[in-house]
């Protein structure tokens, strides 16, 4: 082999190391990206798609294994695990979404307004963040629960108050950093008011960094909201919900029936890990882009 | 008469500022006059951005007065009514070009807005003007639609100037504004600022390190060390003639050919310094 073949060989591995990396990296973002996208897709296409009504009981064919009839088989009372799932996901989806921007909106509000403001202000906000913080989301829905009675509601309410800080404290050092740049300082010394400051040029310069924390924290939400079902607090039955299928399923897995919470437990880690992929994947990109 | 001699377009008396122990700036005066121009000389922690920073209202003096044509400054923390009716008094340029312009606006848009607080001009009118502002400092419409990350250090300073200039301020303070740009850029932006300075009636106070770039736009000098002015006058006075031995270390860091940068130092040994506000406590309190 010659030294122009070597090196040509070398040059070669190198190219297709590097497109291979290039691929890797953003290929995990773009598998995410799809995973998210065809699970949303399906949940808002489940009148469509799903070959059942979820809720239809059919005691001719309780607790089946996976047929044509019922690809993923059937529950305890007979119902399409299949249709469940992708009904399921409605609720599943829909109430961590609903977290996370409640979370979001009302954080990123106290966050800039604390930044912006400072003294009395910014330090009652950064207590209450911790305070929050210090409170694990579920036992704050559960506490809630106990006041306001169960249901998916109040789930919601408590673990949006839940999620406050992990949005606000990222959001909040930001916006300090951000108030602190010389072009705020221009803005002030040409009139503008502290609102359109805030509003017309801080807060989209943090909406990157704010959409990062939300994407990450929907993934937990979602855990969290499943969870909450779990335990009997959140959705109540017979209504279709990730969460609460995998309870219902736990009675089948001592008799060698897995099937309904498995899948349903697939469902989460699979969503759960895709958003955390997702978030993970826009903070390095947003890491990456300088001014 | 009072109504032949117009107000000074800065006049700072008194003007002090600590940081807990550390006196900043100690006694300041300065005056510009309409039109004028002054330079504020000094080394890195010798106050003089803190003095810009309380002329442009971003920090508040702990003494003094600071009166622009004749009027008394509000205070850090004045309404936006009144920090907009002050706003044609003075602005100010900035020393970092690449933190000075919001990233995610347009620079047309960003002059347009101030525009709009300040004026009546809306539409064709509006775009209009603010052309003739980027104009004014050597941009056309293709940077007007452009965002800042697409401009280099230099046109996002000239940017700022034009900002500034929306507002057709009187006094307009230029902190370092050429100091992080390279020698040759440095040169097209003092020289726009010396056009402007005959096209407008604006003032300049000019803060800077570098006495190398005094003489090209400053009428008058003051300099400054250890938060107080040693020595001021006229530029060609003070740049031929320099009186006391600090702006004489100074004139002789300036790098011309055959400078060695150890007579510099061996000069240093015969500056007095003040007692109490030695320099090791540097750039305490100087940047935010």
């Amino acid at each position: 082999m010659s030294s122009y073949q070597i090196a040509s060989l070398g040059r070669g591995l190198i190219r297709s190391s590097r497109l291979r990396s290039f691929v890797r990296g953003h290929g995990v973002l773009a598998a995410a990206g799809a995973v998210v996208a065809v699970v949303v897709l399906a949940s808002v296409c489940a009148p469509l798609i799903a070959p059942y009504d979820p809720n239809a009981v059919d005691v001719m064919a309780v607790s089946q294994g996976r047929s044509a009839a019922h690809w993923l088989g059937t529950d305890d009372t007979g119902r399409d695990i299949l249709s469940r799932l992708l009904y399921g996901a409605r609720l599943s989806l829909l109430a961590p979404a609903a977290v996370v921007l409640i979370a979001g909106v009302l954080s990123s509000a106290l966050a800039v307004s604390a930044a912006w403001l400072g003294g009395w202000w910014d330090r009652t906000v950064s207590a209450l963040l911790d305070v929050v913080f210090g409170f694990p989301g579920l036992v704050l829905a559960v506490v809630a629960a106990a006041v306001f009675g169960a249901g998916l509601t109040v789930a919601v309410v408590a673990l949006s108050v839940a999620y406050l800080p992990y949005i606000g404290r990222v959001v909040r050092n930001a916006a300090l950093r951000e108030c602190q740049l010389p072009y705020v300082s221009a803005l002030r010394m040409l009139g503008m008011s502290g609102w359109r400051i805030c509003l017309r040029h801080v807060v989209p310069n943090l909406l990157p960094i704010a959409l990062v924390q939300v994407t990450m924290s929907f993934g937990y939400a979602l855990l969290d909201v499943a969870a909450f079902s779990f335990i009997g607090l959140g959705t109540q039955p017979p209504t279709a919900e990730w969460g609460l299928m995998v309870a219902n399923g736990t009675s089948g897995i001592l008799a060698g029936r897995p099937e309904q919470s498995l899948y349903a437990g697939v469902a989460i880690v699979v969503f759960v890990i895709a958003c955390n992929l997702i978030g993970n994947g826009l903070s390095t990109r947003l890491q990456g882009e300088t001014r | 008469m009072a109504d032949s001699l117009p107000p000074p377009a800065l006049e700072v008396t008194g003007l002090r500022k600590t940081f807990g122990d550390f006196t900043a700036v100690d006694d300041v005066a300065l005056t510009i006059a309409p039109g004028g121009s002054l330079a504020v000389v000094g080394e890195s922690g010798s106050g003089k951005t803190t003095t810009a920073r309380m002329i442009a209202g971003l920090e508040k003096p702990t003494a003094g007065t600071i009166r622009l044509n004749g009027r008394g400054r509000p205070g850090v923390n004045a309404r936006t009514s009144e920090r907009r009716e002050f706003a044609r008094e003075v602005q100010m340029v900035f020393q970092d070009p690449y933190a000075s312009l919001d990233r995610h606006q347009k620079i047309g848009d960003c002059i347009a807005e101030v525009l709009t607080l300040h004026t009546d001009l809306r539409g064709p009118a509006r775009a209009a003007r603010t052309a003739e502002l980027l104009e004014q400092v050597g941009l056309d419409e293709r940077h007007a639609a452009s965002l800042p990350r697409a401009l280099s250090g230099g046109q996002r300073q000239r940017v700022a100037i034009a900002r500034a200039l929306a507002v057709q301020p009187r006094l307009l303070v230029l902190d370092e504004a050429v100091a992080a740009l390279d020698v040759s850029v440095q040169a097209q932006i003092l020289t726009l600022l010396q056009h402007i300075r005959e096209q407008t009636s604006v003032a300049y106070l000019f803060i800077t390190h570098d006495l190398g770039i005094v003489r090209h736009i400053c009428d008058e000098i003051a300099v400054m060390r250890h938060g107080r002015v040693v020595e001021s006058g006229a530029a060609d006075t003070v740049l031929t003639d320099p009186q006391h031995p600090y702006t004489r270390k100074l004139l002789d860091s300036v790098p011309v050919p055959g400078w060695k940068p150890s007579r510099v130092l061996a000069t240093a040994d015969t500056v007095p310094s003040v007692p109490g506000t030695e320099a090791s406590k540097g750039d305490a309190g100087n940047r935010p």
